[in-house]
């Protein structure tokens, strides 16, 4: 319980991925809150990754954690910017209201 | 020992109770504060275990860019003032146990991956030829590596973050109509021909101008 390792992180890392599946999931309000939860998803592969690179000392671990938060500033960005070009064709971004391909 | 997994506990329920408040809170902007204190949560983590270099990364960029430009998105698009129901919806209400069960099937796998790593305690043996030199500093080790070995996937990102950067800008350029704009063609192509008309002007009578 006190000796901490790599269970631990991998735990929390679990916990914080299923978290923003859930929310994901249920979610009821507008689609900033599922990019939310897709940075949620992102953050957790990276705590995973950081600490097998920390307790293996392997070094890759974290490179391929600075890959991926390019990539996620990168998504984000992205995302947004759909987001208010949907939002100013639409005006709205509720996800109930965004029906238009009838999935 | 003690002092470690304490400061652990604290920043690892700090970081849990934070992500659920992203996604259960009505209110957006408090989602998105919610979510700037996770990744402060998270970075004080990887801080204390030794990536000090990807701590302080992740607060630059996460906090600094990624959670600001939500902010922004979030005030701008005055989506804080809808009314944000949660678990109430009667249209979608069949997904809400499909999502939990599926919720939770990941939830178990991932907790059954990490058991069956810590059973199996042989495999936590690192085969890779790129080790950590104890002498060196988290940042002087990443940049031994990323510069040399990984120097592909640094100049990838950077070809992602550009297209990132083009894709943005094109996706929310629009051009206005009825505002009189700056057009550099055809400021440059302008001729004397057209631009320039020699007018007789009669006496007592003056020059119409037709705009």
């Amino acid at each position: 319980m006190f000796d901490i390792g790599i269970g631990h992180y991998l735990i929390l890392g679990a916990i914080i991925f299923t978290i923003g599946v859930v929310g994901i999931f249920l979610n009821r309000k507008n689609i900033i809150v599922i990019l939310m939860s897709i940075e949620l998803i992102l953050l957790a592969v990276n705590i995973n990754l950081v600490s097998f690179s920390i307790f293996m000392s392997d070094i890759t671990g974290q490179i391929f954690t600075l890959y991926i938060l390019t990539v996620a500033a990168a998504e984000a960005a992205i995302g947004l910017a759909i987001i208010v070009a949907y939002y100013r064709n639409s005006g709205t971004i509720r996800v109930e209201e965004i029906d238009k391909l009838k999935g | 020992m003690i002092i470690h997994s304490i400061f652990f506990y604290f920043f690892a329920t700090i970081a849990i109770i934070s992500a659920i408040m992203v996604t259960a809170s009505k209110n957006t902007v408090h989602s998105v504060f919610f979510l700037i204190l996770d990744f402060i949560t998270i970075s004080c983590l990887f801080i204390m275990i030794g990536a000090e270099f990807l701590g302080m990364i992740m607060l630059i960029v996460y906090v600094g860019a990624v959670a600001v430009l939500f902010l922004f998105v979030v005030m701008m698009l005055n989506v804080s003032q809808q009314k944000n129901t949660w678990f109430s919806s009667e249209k979608s209400s069949t997904h809400i146990p499909f999502g939990l069960l599926i919720s939770l099937i990941i939830f178990i796998e991932l907790i059954i991956v990490v058991g069956g790593w810590k059973f199996k305690p042989d495999l936590i043996q690192s085969y890779s030829s790129i080790g950590v030199n104890l002498n060196e500093t988290n940042t002087h080790s990443i940049g031994n590596v990323l510069y040399t070995d990984y120097i592909h996937l640094f100049q990838l990102g950077g070809m992602i973050l550009l297209v990132s950067m083009i894709g943005a800008i094109v996706l929310t350029f629009r051009t206005r109509v009825g505002v009189k704009r700056q057009s550099y063609i055809k400021q440059i192509s302008r001729e004397k021909d057209t631009a320039v008309e020699l007018v007789n002007v009669e006496s007592k009578k003056g020059v119409k101008i037709d705009v």
